[in-house]
């Protein structure tokens, strides 16, 4: 901490993905003693740089120096003894084992078979607990602890390995204000100990109550870094999303008709409040906002999958209620979920037994399969959607990522649905299948249903969208009709600026 | 230490008051059963258990399982067992090398299949439970080993001591039991056995050595099962190629998940352990004293097993209830 050069002086880092760069020839340097926050849009790279810096990933190219010596970061224990501690939001931690245990636990130096100081061990993470200014039972178990209590636990760790570079990754989102109040405290007495933090958020608020210094990201490149007092939010929203704007077809403006579906104050504990919007025949309706926004949540609770605590759904302006997918299905819904690995596809089955999943009615006309119906049915729809395959009988885990979303959209097209909920469709895949799905989205507004659209691509929403609506921290903050849409006007309805945070300020 | 301990406390002092529960239920039916004789018979169907359950403690700590341990018994019960008959003259300590040994590499062979091929445990191990089965007939010809060729000192150890009348065997349980106590509790790599059977993802970020780990406890699970085997052969005093631990893994399942130790990994006290193998050895003294068929006994096992899984689901799930109202 003598040294009066930067703490961290990063050059050229690199990373690539499975040869796609998702970090491009960064630069940064973090001095002593700052709070340096890491800003950007989800997937702009600042938590990927982090996770460099923490020895969990390693770069594709790029040096990293540590007061002033090159250093190699091969993995988090590596780093924890350079004193870099990496803390997650939710902390990985080991839920089995006392407070003290976790805080000691990798400590490598008196190797297997040494005795387990259990005295020692509890004096020393009570202190630490009393260093922080928290009171946490430090022989009680992780598991039950509030998110808040684990990350104090984190950061008494990173005391006790005595850490340099503090790395808190969105750390605040799952907080109460006065949680975020404490954790700010510690965090400045931390900075003014000569320690550096780098802090990730999306609340530009908090990154103004608490940094020094901010640095923005977007797509992979460092864009800015600055005093946090010489850029107003405006320009820190213009930098994050800058990016080269992508053009795609407008679709052709289509006929829109009755409201198919509404809902009024859908609220589910904790996770979305008061969210009310309707979408026509004919319309699609975009759904933007941050990732952990809430916004696939109430497409779960419109689907049944995860029902809403208290509001109504309305399809064709009647109240319904839908406790499960099946009544959805039968009242026209139908709902190509995010992640299709985990919640979309049969992985084992064959093509044309997942495009065939949804209708068992229509395949299986008197309780038994018919193999020739569901094959007529399957290559119909792989003709329709120009589904790339070598045989409908090939398992659906060998397509490439945009077939397989293709044969998922082509299984919710059979059940005929008058309203179709899409949940982030294009995410993964490449960009020649993303402009067919464009088209196909459009052609299906075109006959008459209703789009719902979740989507954390400005671009994608302003191109095909007939209304944004726009969802922060579970409320709907913004309904843009497209005339008005602007990437600069959904990130700033998306961006959380905290009423929670400012009742702490208050 | 309070809530920590206080939690584990409950969890032991629970199985503590089925066990007394037990025992005065069977106890108002036949009255002799709360008698020392009683003791010593259940404290003599125990010891076996005892062994190879602090052993799948461990395994299943660390979030794996081992239902090998049955052929583990019986094939190294089975090369003891043949050493001493081929070969009169050595001294009948060297059969406890022998058969820990010999239990020991049948356990690395487990723990290596697990994380080199990276396999799930319960198949590896059903796998391993026939193929070495199998092995103890093919190096027998599937013929016993009998009686007069188990060394006398040997069977010895399993008839009444100078110490009030309770055989060795059962002290040596003890021991074991007091090894894994101090193993679990004291040792760092102990530690780390919870830690990564508490959070397999993380553990390696803590620089847990988890390919070492998982060999080292599914190795002591086969040294203690090669133990088990060679008292097995003092016990009853012969080595049978289809009988000598046959169906054990079960009895050793349903005593470690009795005992509090979780399926999910991470939790496991070597106290409840002793209490869950004494419960399960109180539910087998007790069964022909009430007239109930030996042949109803997996029946019971088995019913015994699922009761403990469905205690220990039901206090995860409040764990996690309890975790996710902290949280909202």
């Amino acid at each position: 901490m003598s040294t009066a050069g930067p703490l961290i002086a990063a050059r050229g880092i690199s990373k690539s993905f499975a040869g796609v760069e998702v970090l491009r020839d960064v630069d940064l340097d973090l001095q002593p003693g700052e709070i340096h926050a890491l800003l950007g849009e989800n997937g702009a790279g600042k938590s990927t740089f982090a996770k460099i810096l923490a020895g969990v990933h390693r770069p594709t190219r790029g040096t990293i120096a540590l007061a002033g010596e090159p250093v190699e970061v091969p993995n988090p224990v590596a780093a924890q003894k350079l004193g870099i501690t990496l803390i997650h939001q939710e902390p990985i931690s080991f839920p089995d084992l006392s407070v003290a245990e976790n805080l000691v636990l990798g400590r490598s130096e008196d190797g297997w078979w040494g005795r387990v100081p259990w005295a020692q061990m509890t004096r020393e993470a009570r202190r630490y607990m009393d260093l922080l200014g928290v009171d946490i039972d430090v022989t009680r178990p992780m598991r039950g602890l509030s998110i808040a209590d684990q990350q104090m636990v984190e950061i008494a760790r990173a005391l006790a390995s005595d850490s340099r570079l503090i790395i808190m990754d969105e750390p605040t989102a799952p907080l109460t204000p006065r949680e975020v109040e404490t954790l700010f405290t510690i965090a400045r007495r931390l900075r003014d100990e000569g320690r550096t933090i780098i802090f990730i958020s999306h609340r530009l608020e908090e990154v103004r109550a608490l940094c020094d210094r901010v640095t923005i990201f977007r797509d992979g490149n460092r864009i800015a870094t600055e005093a946090i007092g010489a850029l107003t939010d405006a320009d820190i929203i213009r930098l994050m999303i800058g990016r080269p704007f992508k053009q795609y077809l407008h679709k052709d403006k289509t006929h829109i008709g009755d409201v198919a579906l509404r809902v009024d104050r859908l609220s589910l504990a904790g996770v979305f409040q008061d969210i009310s919007f309707e979408v026509r025949k004919g319309e699609i309706v975009g759904l933007g906002g941050l990732v952990g926004a809430g916004r696939t949540d109430v497409a779960r609770a419109i689907f049944g999958v995860a029902p809403a605590t208290s509001g109504t759904i309305y399809v064709n302006e009647q109240p319904v209620s839908i406790t499960d997918p099946s009544e959805a299905i039968a009242l026209g819904l139908a709902f190509v979920p995010e992640d299709r690995a985990v919640a979309g596809i049969f992985r084992t089955l064959s093509v044309a037994e997942n495009i065939t999943a949804a209708v068992p009615a229509q395949i299986a006309p008197a309780g038994f399969i018919r193999r020739g119906i569901e094959k007529a049915m399957a290559s119909e729809s792989v003709k329709r959607l120009s589904i790339r395959l070598a045989s409908l009988r090939q398992p659906i885990g060998e397509l490439s990522g945009g077939n397989q979303q293709k044969a998922i959209l082509a299984r919710w097209l059979l059940t005929d649905p008058s309203v179709l909920i899409l949940d982030e469709p294009t995410r993964g895949i490449d960009i020649g299948v993303k402009a067919e799905f464009y088209d196909m989205i459009g052609d299906l507004a075109a006959s008459g249903r209703a789009i719902l659209l979740i989507s954390s691509e400005l671009p994608e929403l302003l191109a095909l969208c007939d209304r944004v609506l726009v969802m922060s921290e579970g409320r709907l903050t913004a309904d843009i009709p497209r005339a008005d849409a602007t990437q600069e006007l959904i990130m700033s309805a998306a961006v959380p600026r905290s009423a929670a945070f400012e009742g702490v300020a208050a | 230490m309070t809530t920590l301990k206080s939690l584990l406390l409950r969890r032991e002092a629970g199985i503590l008051v089925m066990i007394v529960l037990f025992c005065f239920a069977v106890g108002l039916y036949k009255p002799q059963f709360l008698t020392y004789d009683y003791l010593r018979i259940i404290l003599m169907l125990t010891p076996l258990l005892m062994i190879a359950a602090m052993g799948q403690m461990l395994v299943l700590v660390a979030r794996h399982v081992d239902v090998s341990m049955g052929s583990m018994v019986g094939l190294s019960a089975m090369v003891t067992g043949m050493m001493f008959r081929d070969m009169p003259d050595i001294p009948w300590q060297l059969g406890f090398v022998v058969a820990v040994g010999t239990g020991a590499l049948l356990g690395l062979v487990n723990g290596a299949l697990v994380t080199v091929f990276k396999l799930p445990a319960i198949i590896v191990t059903l796998g391993t439970l026939n193929l070495y089965r199998g092995l103890t007939f093919i190096i027998s010809d599937a013929r016993q080993v009998d009686r007069q060729f188990i060394p006398t000192e040997l069977k010895a150890m399993s008839q009444p001591s100078a110490l009030f009348g309770i055989p060795s065997i059962v002290f040596v349980a003890f021991a074991i039991a007091l090894l894994a106590y101090l193993f679990t509790m004291h040792t760092r790599v102990g530690r780390q056995i919870f830690a990564l059977g508490s959070n397999p993802i993380a553990a390696p970020l803590r620089g847990i050595k988890v390919t070492q780990l998982t060999l080292l406890v599914f190795t002591i699970a086969g040294a203690l099962s090669g133990l088990a085997g060679i008292l097995y052969a003092s016990r009853w005093g012969f080595v049978n190629p289809s009988n000598t631990g046959a169906g054990f893994e079960f009895q050793v399942i349903a005593a470690v998940v009795i005992g509090g130790v979780s399926i999910n990994g991470g939790v496991g006290s070597a106290l409840g352990v002793v209490l869950g193998v004494l419960l399960m050895g109180c539910v087998s003294a007790a069964l022909p004293l009430l007239g109930i068929p030996g042949s109803a006994q997996n029946a019971i096992y088995g019913s015994v097993i699922i009761i403990a899984l469905v205690i220990d689901r039901s206090v995860r799930q409040q764990g996690i209830v309890s975790l996710r109202r902290v949280r909202a």
